[in-house]
């Protein structure tokens, strides 16, 4: 049975949403079964390994419905499958459940989420800043932030040649 | 003085042109190299164009036993306490050469992350254009770097005590402020 199969049998109710370019299988699942289909990813179907996860912003595109779509992608070692899954979640406080758990790569990748586009993740032991400095207040991956800042690249103390 | 009983192999000079002297022809660099600048400087350091001919091959990656900082390449936002750190930590005499377009003005990186330019936080005594500058570039830069030693250095240093303010542009620029304020109301009018 194929990993297709064995989703749509084990999650009947939900609306996943199947697709396929060339070698890449993704599906769109619903944030609230995520946890759920984390477990059967890992005991029923064999994704053993969580290669990426990642983020994209929506804010003003064009068809888009959702804020944010987070994106994971899950590698079947023993069969080099691989498998694109995404969900969407929304402003505000765009929350999801952590994959730590089950997979614990999962860790820095879902800290650089956070970091970027400011969605937590639920159960992840030590979620903070991981490549803005800890006093870093905003989150630059999403559309709303200006590219050039708001001033954080000026605000530190001027050492002048007299006084050092 | 009489001044007919001195050898020929003596010299009369003053103290601080012999101090500058021999600053200017021993020069450690300190290699703050953080992106591809980084790959010339260390070119320039090796056989082929041989920073030691100008007494500037000893690379220290202590702080406390250099002289001359190189920054080679762009200053993310999260590295500038660092480099700050680094300068003072120098022992003084010290002077700092900004190497290529992003240490000077942050070069094609004008994001939220990098400094758009080292010379607005510390003090730059030479600026190297290019992107990054050729090792010849860079040689150029030292041996003007050595003339102003040799050419306004004191004993005690006394010609940096005038530098008492930042030789950058001010941090904020008018139009930078205009970018801000026109940022914070389109994020106002989003939300």
């Amino acid at each position: 049975m194929s990993t297709e199969d064995v989703l749509k049998s084990k999650f009947l109710d939900d609306t996943l949403t199947f697709s396929q370019f060339r070698d890449n299988r993704r599906v769109v699942v619903p944030a609230a079964k995520l946890q759920a289909i984390f477990q059967c990813l890992k005991s029923d179907l064999g994704f053993d390994m969580l290669s990426e996860v990642t983020a994209v912003d929506y804010l003003e595109y064009e068809g888009a419905t959702d804020r944010f779509g987070v994106v994971y992608v899950f590698i079947n070692v023993a069969t080099g499958e691989r498998l694109v899954l995404k969900t969407f979640v929304n402003d505000p406080k765009p929350t999801l459940p952590s994959a730590y758990s089950l997979w614990k790569s999962a860790d820095w990748l879902e800290r650089e989420v956070f970091d970027m586009f400011g969605i937590t993740f639920t159960g992840h032991p030590d979620l903070r800043r991981i490549l803005t400095p800890d006093e870093f207040t905003a989150n630059p991956l999403r559309k709303d932030y200006p590219l050039k800042g708001r001033g954080e690249r000026h605000n530190f103390p001027v050492v002048t040649r007299a006084e050092s | 003085m009489a001044m007919k009983d001195v050898p020929d192999n003596i010299f009369m000079t003053t103290l601080d042109a012999a101090a500058s002297w021999a600053r200017a022809n021993s020069l450690w660099p300190m290699p703050f190299a953080t992106a591809c600048c980084g790959i010339e400087l260390m070119a320039t350091a090796s056989s082929r164009f041989d920073l030691a001919r100008f007494g500037a091959e000893v690379m220290r990656f202590s702080p406390r036993q250099c002289d001359l900082m190189i920054v080679a390449g762009r200053v993310a936002m999260k590295m500038l306490p660092v480099l700050q750190r680094i300068w003072l930590q120098m022992p003084e005499p010290k002077w700092c050469i900004s190497m290529g377009a992003c240490a000077c003005t942050g070069g094609v990186f004008d994001t939220y992350a990098v400094v758009q330019g080292i010379d607005r936080f510390i003090p730059v005594d030479m600026y190297i254009p290019g992107c990054p500058p050729r090792p010849e570039q860079l040689m150029a830069g030292i041996i003007a770097l050595q003339d102003k030693i040799k050419h306004g250095g004191t004993l005690n240093g006394t010609e940096f005590a005038r530098r008492d303010h930042s030789t950058g542009p001010v941090p904020f620029d008018k139009d930078e402020l205009i970018r801000i304020r026109e940022a914070n109301e389109q994020l106002i009018s989003l939300n």
